[in-house]
């Protein structure tokens, strides 16, 4: 790829996150085992040097012993005894949270970003750390160093834009702005990208090998592997919390760090055993439907046993399209027919009842009840049905259901009775699945079923797809990661500005990245070239 | 070993985390009832306190406010509030005593239709209208204090032959001569047990908690949340129905204008000492049960101590920023990313 040599300055593990959302900088119970603070490498000297670190959240160890290192500047860092002892320039100090990280500049930028929305961009830069004299904020001051940071990092908004007005992407680089402004020499990223289209995410690339070659360091935590291999000059994997190694880039191959996430190789990812049946009605079928805003005259039809997938850029109209469908939305115009009969769907319980189910892209959002049991959110929506009386519930029916989830969809947790919030992404993931699943749905919409989700899970929710389309559900997935898309579905169709701009497989052009990223961008207005599969 | 004893921290961390909820604030109630004990037995010579007697009258006081805060504990757990439960309780209690009047056996069932019909407007614009539930509720504590004043004409209402006088100051004699149950304390327990099944053990129970916990969510995974908040405002509109009829029972009498003043207040505060958290989603009746008890404990106690009515007043009301500051307490300890 484009990247340049490692710089003499400068490089970016990535790190590969497995099997745990929660991420510490606070680091602690921490065995003493440091090395040297001013090793040299071929790639710069330590920064930050961190060993046989664990980390408990709830009842959970998310993190076990876990080693890093961190080269480039002039900082070493390591930790010792409960509590975490850090030494910085030889000297110790230690870091218990976010803010003391901040003082000795490592700065983290969350997956969910932390940005006051109703403020300006100036003000976020400087949240906490305001210019000020004798109380008085000193605006003009702070908006030109804004400025200053701004042009660094290449941003095409001003100081005094509110946040609330940028976009996803441009809010990010309000984050950098902010890690930059407080000279932080490590920035820590996680999961940057789950929420930028792949253009925006290319110039954030551009703009953290520029970073890198000014002198800071990198930690990025990533769930997609593409990234990996294109920006770090190190990676380390973790898998269910354990440290598993650290590859420099030369021998950071996709196949080295597939098998060093999953124990396994990459073509047993996907599963690919189901048969899309070949009847003559559809199980799904839209036509011309519009929501007068961000759906335009979308028509597809969806077959028993078939796997869909739909592509398509950030903001193309996906979910909107999955709202209609399953009747979060109401429609202004189109109709949609489920196996030949017309449907007219005013709730998501209306769509319930004709056996259509749809998994949220927005798991915490809109997905699970976090201070739920695991038991609770897995039988809250069929629990009406074996209920007695209708309203009385059935328990022991509901530990049943519970415990045949956790065994089928080998979700992992000490108990039904667990808080779902104190689980991993993939975990949670697979419980609000075994939520739809218990619907028994004829129809499942997936919309990212695998975001925020790690690598053993991630092809468990395959397996799971692929068992389920052999058993004549007909699925539609909806995700940004083309591989996924291109692994799992029997036929793709793609979405651009609210409308369908083509459809991929059986009988069209082939389902291949370019074909995809072509009909998402409107860049290849090629002609049909007939079979090509 | 080193894990064993993380292990061992991990425990005591959930057990101390669940200490905070629900019965948490259990052990602040026997605290609190040693503590009167004591300090009557220092102040007055005899611990007046811990007495058969004195812990039925205690049962007694709590009574009406166990019914209005177990209703309240329905909507603070959806992420709500009830304001106008005071307001309807006295509009009930007027109703009781009007039909107490003119046809002596219909006060009970027509106070609670009353609270059940006043439960059910404030219920309406919350779940079809979108209004926030503060505001409608708000706008129903003075509406509905104005209509308690209304239908008594603004007098006092006295029917000294109470069909139903019994239930307000009856006790019923487990053991003659020892002890005794006021038949208030018995509804009250019957309301705590009705709710906690509700709430635990039915559909309806789990959508509630759902509710709360993440409205979007519930919607999207069928839920119908507009039936849910309708339920919610309406059973806290019937309980405070029943503790109209209760205190109509107790007094004899109802007043549109002083009746029930402020009672709103009380039941938030039993719900919130219980556990119950205000965002909503998380919390028990029996929480709320021990946070009535615990301040009927408290005012009897004051009482009991010769503690003046304006300290009274400084107490409770430092009491209730405590229970806010265990909330904020108890969230901090569950914040997840």
């Amino acid at each position: 790829m484009n990247l340049s040599k490692d710089s003499p300055l400068a490089c970016m593990p990535g790190l590969m996150h497995v099997q745990d959302s929660e991420r510490s900088t606070g680091v602690t119970d921490v065995d003493p085992r440091c090395r040297s603070g001013d090793t040299q490498t071929r790639s710069g000297r330590m920064v930050l040097e961190m060993s046989n670190i664990s980390k408990t959240f709830g009842s959970v160890k998310t993190l076990k012993d876990v080693e890093l290192t961190v080269y480039a500047g002039e900082v070493h860092a390591y930790t010792a005894d409960p509590g975490g002892e850090i030494r910085i320039d030889g000297q110790l100090v230690s870091i218990d949270g976010p803010l003391s990280a901040r003082k000795h500049g490592i700065s983290i930028i969350y997956q969910e970003l932390a940005l006051a929305p109703n403020l300006t961009v100036a003000a976020n830069i400087y949240l906490g750390r305001e210019a000020s004299h004798g109380g008085v904020v000193l605006k003009k001051c702070m908006a030109d160093q804004c400025r200053d940071v701004l042009a660094r990092i290449g941003a095409d908004f001003y100081p005094d834009t509110t946040v609330a007005e940028l976009s996803l992407a441009q809010r990010q680089l309000v984050e950098i702005g902010r890690a930059l402004h407080a000279r932080s020499k490590i920035i820590i990223m996680d999961e940057p990208t789950t929420t930028l289209s792949s253009r925006e995410a290319d110039r954030l690339f551009d703009l953290m090998r520029q970073l890198r070659d000014d002198g800071v360091a990198i930690i990025y935590i990533s769930h997609r592997m593409a990234e990996v291999y294109e920006l770090a000059d190190h990676v380390s994997v973790l898998r269910d919390g354990q440290y598993v190694g650290t590859l420099a880039r030369k021998d950071a191959t996709p196949a080295a760090i597939v098998r060093m996430m999953v124990g396994r190789d990459l073509s047993s990812l996907y599963k690919k055993e189901h048969k899309p049946a070949r009847d003559p009605v559809p199980a799904l079928e839209v036509r011309h439907i519009s929501d007068g805003i961000r759906v335009r005259g979308c028509s597809f039809a969806l077959h028993r046993g078939e796997v869909l997938g739909l592509a398509g850029l950030m903001g193309a109209g996906r979910t909107e399209l999955a709202y209609l469908i399953c009747g979060a939305r109401t429609r202004s115009s189109g109709e949609m027919l489920v196996v030949g009969r017309r449907v007219d769907f005013r709730t998501p319980r209306q769509s319930q009842d004709a056996g259509i189910a749809y998994l949220t892209e927005d798991r915490k959002g809109l997905g699970l009840f976090l201070d739920m049991t695991v038991s609770e959110n897995i039988n809250l929506g069929i629990c009406g049905r074996d209920a007695y009386g209708g309203w009385i519930l059935n328990r022991k029916r509901a530990r049943q259901r519970a415990a045949q989830a956790i065994d089928s969809l080998l979700i992992r947790v000490k108990s039904a009775r667990t808080p779902v919030g104190t689980l991993s992404g993939g975990n949670q993931q697979k419980v609000l699945l075994s939520r739809l699943l218990e619907t028994r749905p004829k129809i499942l919409i997936l919309d990212e079923p695998t975001r925020g989700v790690d690598i053993g899970a991630k092809s468990e929710i395959y397996r799971i797809v692929d068992d389920l389309a052999k058993a004549g559900v007909a699925v539609l997935v909806i995700s940004s990661e083309l591989t996924e898309v291109i692994g799992m579905a029997d036929r793709v169709i793609v979405m651009r500005e609210g409308e369908i701009a083509g459809s991929l497989g059986r009988g069209n052009r082939a389902i291949t990245e370019e074909n995809i990223i072509a009909l998402a961008t409107g860049a290849g207005c090629m002609p049909q070239q007939g079979r090509s599969n | 070993m080193n894990r064993a004893i993380e292990s061992n921290g991990v425990i005591k961390a959930a057990c101390a985390r669940l200490s905070l909820r629900g019965f948490g604030m259990l052990p602040i109630l026997v605290i609190l009832g040693v503590l009167m004990q004591v300090v009557t037995l220092y102040v007055t010579g005899e611990g007046s306190f811990l007495t058969s007697q004195n812990m039925g009258i205690v049962a007694q006081q709590a009574a009406i406010n166990v019914v209005l805060a177990a209703g309240m504990t329905f909507v603070i757990i959806t992420g709500g509030i009830d304001l106008s439960v005071g307001s309807i309780l006295s509009a009930a209690a007027m109703v009781a005593l009007i039909v107490s009047l003119h046809a002596g056996p219909m006060a009970i069932p027509a106070a609670l239709a009353a609270g059940l019909v006043l439960g059910l407007c404030n219920g309406a614009l919350i779940a079809f209208f979108g209004l926030p539930p503060f505001i409608v509720t708000l706008g129903s504590l003075t509406a509905v204090r104005g209509i308690a004043r209304l239908v008594g004409g603004d007098a006092t209402v006295f029917n000294a032959e109470l069909p139903f006088a019994f239930l307000g100051n009856g006790s019923l004699t487990i053991i003659p001569g020892v002890f005794s149950v006021p038949y208030l304390a018995i509804i009250a327990l019957a309301v705590v047990l009705v709710s906690w099944f509700i709430l635990k053990r039915t559909v309806l129970g789990i959508h509630i908690y759902a509710v709360g916990g993440n409205a979007d969510a519930a919607r999207l995974s069928g839920i119908r949340p507009w039936a849910v908040l309708l339920f919610v405002y309406a059973v806290s509109g019937l309980l405070a129905g029943l503790g109209g009829a209760m205190s109509a029972a107790r007094l004899y009498a109802a007043n549109g204008l002083q009746l029930g003043q402020s009672y709103e207040l009380d039941a938030i505060t039993a719900v919130i000492l219980g556990g119950t958290s205000f965002v909503g989603g998380v919390g028990s009746i029996w929480g709320t049960l021990v946070g009535a008890l615990i301040i009927a404990v408290l005012s009897n106690g004051l009482i009991l101590i010769g503690v003046s009515d304006i300290w009274q007043y400084i107490i409770k009301g430092l009491v209730i920023i405590g229970a806010v500051t265990l909330d904020r307490y108890r969230l901090r300890e569950n914040a997840r990313t």
